[in-house]
């Protein structure tokens, strides 16, 4: 087992147990948790046979194995980035809900509190 | 027939008060409501004086959503009628009345700078990018419309009701968006040509860098607008 792999494993241990953490400590919600818990333990057998991602990278003709993994970290990363943009722009239209309501409620209290 | 004047206002300080002083005198018979956007100056307090209702928001939301909370107040207590003015005094309340008169006929009736009465003058990447939004609106709702992101406008009830539910809060969503959102949900939109005061304060962005940027923007709200699922 080369070095890099060895880094790789670890890597994937340590993430794996930093969501784990995170996920018990209700410091973040399940649904962004997810995608992570499926990568690690990708990255962890890719770590422990690296003669998978040689195959892989043969049946896709990419001549390089690390390329492959690279684009599919990429495309991986460009899938949170997305995901992550799209609840807030959610998050931004709840909240502008909100502001609405309670400017609207403010008015009402004011208006009863009038003496 | 009940009329409510909304001003949108963010950090109008100076020029509130006649605003509003002005609809009291030309529109005596409308509730004005102020939407402060959450300025950072006295508009809040010196609107209140002026003898205005005002609804303050707690976080800036921009003209789009001070109007949708306008709309809501107007739909929640039953107007017949709404009219949105500017706080920044640009928008002659003298005229306001032509615009409600032309309800009869319409749903949204839009107060036209370039149609013919007034200066007011824009050169530049700002006059194209006014130019192709007319263009592009105007075909696609089938009525002439010479200045579509005038925020001098009229509403009727069914636009009224309309806009209380759904009004894009988004850069020109409360221009743009809102007349195609009134094309698509059947509603008649029509122009009336009136004058505008030059602002009695504050100044219109027109550095060359910024008024490329807004045709960008142009462009990609009309995309947008003809793309997007509309409720």
């Amino acid at each position: 087992m080369t070095g890099v792999f060895l880094v790789g494993l670890i890597g994937a241990a340590a993430s794996l147990l930093l969501i784990g953490e995170l996920l018990r400590r209700r410091q973040l919600r399940e649904k962004y948790a997810v995608l992570w818990l499926v990568v690690a333990p990708v990255i962890a057998v890719l770590a422990l046979v690296p003669s998978l991602l040689d195959a892989a990278a043969d049946v896709v003709g990419v001549a390089d194995p690390v390329n492959l993994l690279l684009f599919l970290g990429v495309l991986v990363l460009l899938g949170v980035c997305l995901h992550l943009s799209w609840e807030c722009s959610r998050l931004e239209e709840e909240t502008r809900s909100l502001v609405e309501e309670v400017a609207l409620l403010r008015h009402r209290v004011d208006r009863l509190e009038r003496p | 027939m009940s009329v409510l004047a909304i001003v949108p206002c963010f950090n109008e300080q100076d020029s509130v008060a006649a605003v509003v002083a002005d609809l009291h005198r030309h529109l005596p018979e409308a509730d004005v409501l102020v939407v402060d956007d959450a300025s950072t100056d006295r508009t809040r307090d010196i609107a209140r004086l002026a003898g205005a209702d005002v609804v303050s928001l707690c976080v800036n939301l921009g003209v789009g959503g001070a109007m949708r909370v306008g709309y809501r107040y107007a739909d929640e207590h039953g107007y017949d009628q709404v009219l949105q003015v500017d706080g920044d005094g640009q928008h002659d309340s003298s005229q306001a009345r032509l615009l409600l008169d032309a309800l009869d006929g319409a749903d949204l009736v839009i107060g036209a700078r370039f149609a013919g009465t007034g200066e007011y003058d824009v050169r530049g990447p700002r006059r194209w990018s006014m130019q192709l939004l007319a263009a592009v609106l105007s075909r696609r709702t089938r009525v002439r419309l010479t200045d579509t992101t005038s925020g001098f406008r009229a509403t009727g009830p069914r636009a009224t009701q309309l806009f209380a539910r759904h009004y894009a809060a988004e850069y020109l969503g409360d221009t743009v968006e809102a007349i195609v959102l009134a094309h698509k949900a059947g509603l008649t939109i029509s122009q009336v040509p009136v004058t505008m005061r030059a602002r009695t304060t504050g100044r219109p962005s027109a550095h060359p860098v910024q008024a490329v940027l807004y045709l960008g923007r142009v462009a990609l709200a009309l995309v947008l607008s003809s793309v997007r699922k509309f409720p």
